[in-house]
């Protein structure tokens, strides 16, 4: 068994919510159905498909906010029923505290995943996550005063300073200008390589996914979605922003998963 | 009034000029408009809105004194017998080179500014003096009002955001519970004084007690509102760092509520503040609304007027410190 296994998860939702009506009620929209992935450790695997496709919803279930209708998650040996600090998420929207700093935001998660520490033992730890992300100057600043960019900088500092099982990302980059996107997608391959986290990300950003991933799950359209196909991503590490847009495998890969997604998007419409 | 304006303006011309000639080397003003724009700018703005305030005052003090000042008086085309019936009234008197005068210790109509400054400092000279049981001075009656004010306040506002925070929570018990809380938050305060006094038989604790009313209802609405609508993302992250339920209330939940409990805090706030006083003025108990209506009562207008400045001071200086503490939790998203 992998160390993160997906295993044939299906989700349903009502179809009217807060019905009292029983036909109603057992009336359901089905998400997805029967997904099946394994994760190696230490993996960057990434989600790609059309929003509305469930893939957030599939990253939720495996975060412990949702449950599956069907199927289950288990991750290194322990099933997945909820919420739990293995599993860091980094959240579209930040979901920073605004009345916390950008080190207190850290702190907070610091502090709950090693209550033994001393306070100086928590705050080396705080400190040496902030400055992976490049945030030393922003560390005693609210969120509110500090751009998007810096804001899922303190995002990322904070899922990776608990150093879970794996980390959650959804849509991470996704309200982040494309320039700023491309410094910290470096800096987030950096951290990774450096702490050897499984990553498990949800897009619909085909470059990034391929500058990032080792392996790209695509979905096929919603509703009733399901694993289309894997594509391993055989560019040799590190890549380079600048010089992997040039490599021919590159654009058969790009092309590739266009293609699909585009096939997808033509089944859904007939 | 306009001179003080005029003056002002003279004096941002004078700087203009200056700082146009210091800087700009023998260049006439004019031909440095963005200099002068921004000093103008900066005197106007900077002297404007107090100017205005302390005009408006002056204006208002002096109209008030026009209306209310009385013209000397004149015994002409009066009989000698009307005269004295007035003298005997207290209406006039004589004055020792034989003229009748106005008695200035019988105010007729409205006191002028001048009455209620000079009851204003026969007040504020001695105000801790305590000559019997109800003629005590006025720093002992804010001292009376503003404990009495906190006490039913401070109490009603920690069992409100207790309440709120519990309601909050809850989905089913917000919902079975918001209709009695809507109902009961639009009633005055006062309208609960016969009932709390029949209820505790002692008005000292029935005064504390309508501050209390008052302060319940807008800061439990409030706080149950805040505490449901937190953003779901909050939540979220609280859960992933498997936080504790207090700990998930004191980091959390609190905190994002605050901006909404501090809101209806300050309704309360206001509310038990405009209670406190009729409620003593009912109740006869001690303090500012009894000094209203005790001058009231002696028929001493201008002391009336000075009891309300009082109230009103009394009220701005703990709403400042209110809205000192409001900003110390409150964040900006």
């Amino acid at each position: 068994m992998s160390f993160l296994e997906i295993d044939h998860v299906s989700k349903h939702f009502p179809l009217r919510e807060g019905t009292t009506d029983l036909a109603q009620m057992t009336e359901t929209f089905c998400v997805f159905q029967d997904i099946s992935l394994s994760v190696e450790k230490g993996e960057f695997v990434t989600l790609v498909g059309h929003s509305g496709c469930g893939k957030s919803t599939l990253l939720n279930i495996l975060a412990g906010f949702e449950t599956a209708s069907e199927g289950g998650m288990v991750l290194d040996g322990r099933e997945v029923v909820e919420p739990g600090l293995d599993r860091m998420v980094v959240f579209q929207s930040f979901a920073l505290m605004p009345w916390l700093s950008a080190f207190d935001n850290v702190r907070i998660a610091v502090k709950a995943a090693y209550p033994e520490w001393d306070k100086s033992q928590t705050d080396a730890h705080t400190q040496k996550y902030l400055a992976m992300m490049n945030l030393q100057q922003a560390a005693n600043k609210k969120p509110t005063f500090l751009s998007g960019g810096m804001r899922q900088r303190v995002g990322l500092a904070r899922a990776f300073a608990v150093q879970p099982k794996v980390l959650l990302l959804d849509e991470p980059f996704a309200q982040i200008d494309a320039l700023t996107r491309g410094v910290i997608q470096d800096e987030l391959m950096r951290t990774w390589e450096a702490t050897g986290t499984t990553v498990f990300m949800v897009t619909h950003d085909v470059d990034e996914a391929i500058l990032l991933s080792d392996r790209i799950a695509l979905m096929s359209a919603g509703p009733e979605a399901s694993l289309a196909e894997c594509v391993e991503i055989d560019i040799p590490r590190p890549r380079r922003r600048e010089t992997i847009i040039d490599l021919p495998r590159y654009i058969q890969l790009r092309n590739e998963i266009l293609r699909f997604l585009m096939h997808a998007s033509q089944v859904e419409q007939d | 009034m306009n001179a003080r304006a005029l003056f002002v303006r003279d004096a941002a011309t004078a700087v203009l000029t200056q700082q146009a000639q210091g800087k700009g080397e023998g260049k006439a003003p004019s031909q440095d408009p963005l200099l002068r724009q921004s000093i103008r700018k900066k005197i106007y703005t900077r002297g404007q809105p107090w100017l205005l305030s302390a005009t408006l005052l002056l204006f208002f003090l002096v109209a008030w004194h026009l209306a209310t000042v009385r013209p000397a008086f004149d015994p002409t085309g009066r009989t000698e017998d009307e005269l004295l019936t007035m003298e005997f009234n207290g209406d006039i008197i004589r004055t020792e080179s034989g003229i009748y005068i106005h008695n200035p210790d019988k105010i007729q109509g409205i006191p002028g500014p001048l009455a209620l400054v000079k009851k204003s400092v026969e007040e504020l000279s001695d105000p801790f003096h305590r000559k019997g049981t109800n003629d005590h001075g006025v720093g002992y009656l804010v001292f009376y009002t503003v404990t009495r004010f906190a006490v039913g306040f401070i109490s009603a506002s920690v069992l409100a955001v207790c309440i709120g925070i519990l309601i909050g929570m809850s989905r089913p018990l917000y919902q079975a519970l918001n209709p009695f809380i809507q109902l009961l938050k639009p009633i005055s305060p006062l309208a609960w004084m016969p009932l709390l006094l029949y209820s505790v038989q002692d008005p000292t604790w029935t005064a504390i007690l309508v501050v209390f009313m008052a302060s319940l209802w807008p800061t439990i609405a409030n706080t149950a509102f805040g505490v449901s609508s937190i953003r779901k993302e909050y939540i979220q992250v609280a859960r992933l760092l498997q936080l504790s339920w207090f700990r998930r209330l004191i980091m959390v939940i609190l905190p994002a509520a605050a901006p909404t409990i501090i809101a209806g805090l300050r309704i309360s706030f206001g509310s038990a503040l405009v209670a406190v006083v009729p409620a003593e003025m009912l109740l006869g108990e001690l303090g500012l609304g009894y000094l209203t209506w005790i001058e009231w009562n002696n028929l001493d207008i201008s002391g009336v007027m000075f009891a309300i400045l009082v109230v009103g001071s009394v009220g701005i200086v703990l709403d400042s410190g209110f809205n000192r503490l409001a900003r110390l939790v409150t964040y900006t998203e």
